[in-house]
């Protein structure tokens, strides 16, 4: 494909903007100037009597039926035309895989790999899938004029291309709870010689023992579960193995066994104070949970 | 009401104290019961904006954690839609002057009308009990979405009986007056002869009685969904969450024109008495009530454009909501026009019935960027939203709010207030108004989602901004309830007609008898037919 012709999002969406802001500004100045001339004009200082007891006018009225139908048509016309852009996906697109989960991202690779950051190759379109754990979320790159709800049970898609390199803002845009303002990553555009190299040396760095920490931030976990001892969304990290437990109605310690149900099956037992909002990582292997709990432990 | 004739509604005869308003079928004292009602919420909800803009003064923890904020917010926008701009208009105004207008003694079932304050009453009791007990105040927004709305721990099923209550309150209200416009018009008080503010009741309580039970459904299918785990919207029990947001927006998009149509009458009505001249276009703008009331019951697609709904229901909903932006600008273009060569005084009325039209109209043209599916992509959950919506819930409906306040009150309170005073508070609240609300727009613009409790750098002097806007518009606010209230309770004597105004309400004393009419009125010319009411 070649780049030159590829329009982005951002191009495709714009000169909309630009239409229909131009036709209200011009339509909000001349109502305003007119209201503003008639009332200074006719002012009862200005105009003590009404010198006209007219009460309509159907040509008026015609001409001002038909020109707005006719200006807002084109403004449907166009902002159709744009949107269809957002949804035809062009030929040889990246493929990512966006998993949105109360409060995270995880954003996932062909060959498997994944990050927090939406790293892309600048100039190659990317068609991202969409996915969600638990809640609607919304996929939302303001710089692309992009966004799309996750909805779970549901397959929605964007894409998008960026033109230069940058970093580049993510927000969740569908209100999903205590920490939806947290719910922010960025998409990371690198050259495509870079953008290579990052694939490849991440990709072979999976195949050799489970960093836990890592999986700790990939997973999100570290969006409610802090490692400072303070108290977010979820208990802190710190301190947590060996801890003594309490949800109301058993007393438990936090080890090995509790850890992984706790991984597993959040809604099994949720600490006294907290919110029972904790989705299931059941997705996760027993060599990363063994990981993860080990990283738990290590944080004291 | 020491002044005031002995023959008016405010020495009823029956019974005293209290229970001689909270039990009363008086139309009047009815409307006055929902305006006190609806303006406390109305406070309590500006007191919670407040709040919420001072969280965003700056980014981080300001003066709450996230929970509380959004908690606050989903509080501002259930009292605020469903306390105050739903029932305000219909209950207080409509109430009020809604049967005068008409030449009628009272609606067609006044107990009824009773029966529906106390529903009011009852849903907004029930909704302020679920703030403080179970799992505390609903963070949901007002819009409910599951499926987070069927896991949060917060008190959702109590907060969504509440608002089923109200909305038979809103069903009864429509159904009241649908038929005693019908039934109980003056001899002489043809369709053509209506007063354009009870055109627009017309329409609002049609899409009262016909939108609401679907709201009625939507929260008996969240509450089972809670309550009983039915899995409707669940997907992966074969339920869908998009089907909760159709069956939402349903009502929700026609309940938006429930809060502003009346507010578009009271500006029909409010224009021609301070221009002294016959509103333009009559026909036009009772047929454009209709048609935003018909056609506006078919665009709540609108609001899910990013959702996932198939591209073909995003074309007809956007063509359909471009369609309904035309009665809307008809009604702008005869509201213009009505003052040319007229004789224009800006009084209080007049100066929130003017901004009314700029601030709706800016409301207006943002509401295209937001039916064209390009642009609404990129706004869409943003403070472009917010800012657009309060400039027509706020710009429009409140200003209209204000502008009735400042219209009516002194007829059924016999005393008025400075309009030196009303005019200095509509300045303050005009400049913090587009202060607050134009930078949420620009913000939005900028990308910034709604519902944020905290953002990024960039996103810092705006907020600032705007929260300063809405120090100088609650200044404004205070200094136009004060003097207003002052006024009515102690100002000088309103009597006869002092604005001119044709329409009914205005050829009987003040404050009205509590029969209304002396004598049964005979209407032998239209509502804007000026000669012989006092003023030029």
């Amino acid at each position: 494909m070649n780049p030159a012709a590829l329009t982005s999002t951002t191009e495709a969406i714009d000169p909309v903007f630009m239409f229909i802001f131009g036709a209200c500004l011009v339509l909000l100045l001349a109502i305003t100037a007119v209201m503003l001339f008639f009332v200074i004009r006719y002012h009862r200082s200005r105009s003590p009597r009404p010198t006209s007891q007219v009460a309509g006018n159907l040509w008026l009225e015609i001409v001002w039926i038909t020109l707005p139908t006719l200006l807002v048509l084109a403004m449907f016309y166009y902002g159709w035309a744009g949107y269809l852009s957002l949804r035809q996906v062009p030929a040889g697109a990246l493929e990512v895989t966006a998993t949105a989960q109360m409060w995270s991202w995880s954003f996932s690779y062909a060959d498997g790999r994944t990050s927090n950051k939406l790293y892309v190759p600048v100039g190659q379109p990317v068609k991202v899938e969409l996915v969600s754990r638990d809640v609607i979320h919304g996929f939302y790159l303001p710089a692309f004029r992009v966004k799309r709800d996750i909805v779970p049970g549901q397959k929605n898609q964007v894409w998008f291309v960026a033109g230069k390199p940058g970093s580049y803002d993510l927000f969740c845009s569908s209100y999903c709870g205590t920490n939806h303002s947290a719910m922010i990553s960025t998409v990371e555009a690198l050259p495509k010689a870079e953008f290579a190299a990052w694939l490849q040396n991440s990709g072979k760095g999976k195949t050799t023992g489970i960093d836990g920490k890592k999986l700790a931030e990939e997973q999100g976990c570290l969006g409610c579960h802090s490692l400072d001892g303070s108290s977010g969304a979820g208990p802190s990290f710190k301190g947590l193995y060996g801890a003594p437990r309490d949800d109301g109605k058993r007393r438990v310690v936090a080890e090995e066994a509790y850890l992984k149900e706790s991984i597993r099956e959040p809604g099994a037992f949720v600490v006294k104070g907290f919110q029972p909002i904790m989705p299931s990582f059941d997705h996760l292997s027993e060599e990363e949970v063994s990981a993860l709990i080990e990283f738990i432990r290590s944080v004291k | 009401m020491t002044t005031a004739p002995p023959d008016n509604f405010w020495n009823d005869t029956g019974r005293t104290g209290i229970s001689s308003w909270i039990f009363s079928t008086d139309h009047k004292r009815i409307g006055l019961l929902y305006f006190y009602s609806v303006l406390t919420f109305f406070l309590v909800g500006v007191a919670l904006g407040l709040l919420l803009r001072i969280e965003l003064m700056a980014p981080g923890r300001t003066i709450m954690g996230p929970q509380t904020y959004n908690a606050l917010f989903t509080v501002h926008g259930v009292v605020m839609i469903f306390l105050f701009i739903l029932p305000g208009f219909p209950g207080a105004f409509g109430n009020l002057v809604m049967p005068i207008q008409i030449g009628a003694r009272d609606v067609a079932f006044p107990r009824l009308n009773l029966f529906s304050w106390w529903l009011y009453l009852a849903g907004a009791v029930i909704i302020l009990v679920s703030l403080f007990t179970g799992g505390g105040a609903p963070d949901t927004g007002w819009t409910f979405y599951v499926p987070f709305s069927t896991r949060t721990g917060t008190n959702v099923s109590l907060a969504v009986v509440g608002v089923f209550i109200l909305g038979f309150s809103a069903i009864l209200t429509g159904v009241n007056f649908v038929t005693t416009i019908h039934r109980l018009r003056a001899e002489g008080m043809t369709w053509t002869r209506l007063p354009l503010f009870t055109w627009s009741l017309y329409a609002t309580a049609w899409v009262q009685i016909l939108a609401t039970p679907i709201l009625a459904i939507t929260l008996v299918l969240i509450f089972s969904e809670r309550v009983l785990g039915t899995g409707l919207f669940d997907p992966s029990r074969g339920g869908d969450p998009i089907m909760f947001q159709h069956l939402f927006w349903i009502y929700s998009h026609p309940a938006v024109y429930i809060m502003i149509l009346p507010a578009m009458g009271i500006i029909s009505d409010i224009i021609p008495v301070f221009s002294r001249k016959p509103i333009f276009g009559y026909k036009m703008i009772a047929f454009s009530s209709l048609a935003i009331a018909a056609a506006g019951s078919l665009v709540w697609g609108h609001h899910m454009f990013t959702s996932g709904m198939s591209d073909n229901a995003v074309l007809v909903f956007s063509f359909l909501t471009f369609i309904v932006a035309i009665p809307s600008a008809i009604k702008v273009f005869n509201w213009v026009s009505t003052l040319y060569k007229g004789s224009i005084s800006l009084e209080a009325p007049m100066l929130f019935a003017l901004s009314f039209i700029l601030l709706f109209s800016i409301g207006g043209l943002t509401g295209l960027i937001l039916g064209a599916a390009a642009t609404d992509v990129h706004v869409h959950d943003t403070h472009f939203v917010v800012g657009h919506f309060h400039y027509v819930m706020f710009g429009g409906t409140g200003f209209a709010f204000f502008a009735a306040m400042h219209y009516w009150l002194p007829k059924f309170y016999g005393r008025t207030y400075s309009q030196r005073g009303a005019i200095v508070a509509w300045a303050l609240m005009f400049v913090g108004f587009n202060v607050l609300y134009f930078s949420m727009k620009v913000l939005g613009m900028k990308g910034m989602p709604r519902r944020y409790y905290d953002y990024l750098p960039e996103f810092t002097t705006l907020n600032l901004v705007s929260t300063i806007g809405s120090w100088i518009l609650a200044i404004g606010l205070l200094i136009m309830l004060m003097n207003l209230f002052r006024g009515l309770f102690r100002g000088t004597p309103f009597t006869g007609n002092p604005w001119g105004g044709a329409t009914l309400e205005w050829s009987i004393p003040t404050p009205p008898p509590t029969e209304n009419f002396i004598e049964e009125p005979v209407v032998t010319h239209g509502p804007y037919d000026f000669t012989g009411t006092g003023r030029p």
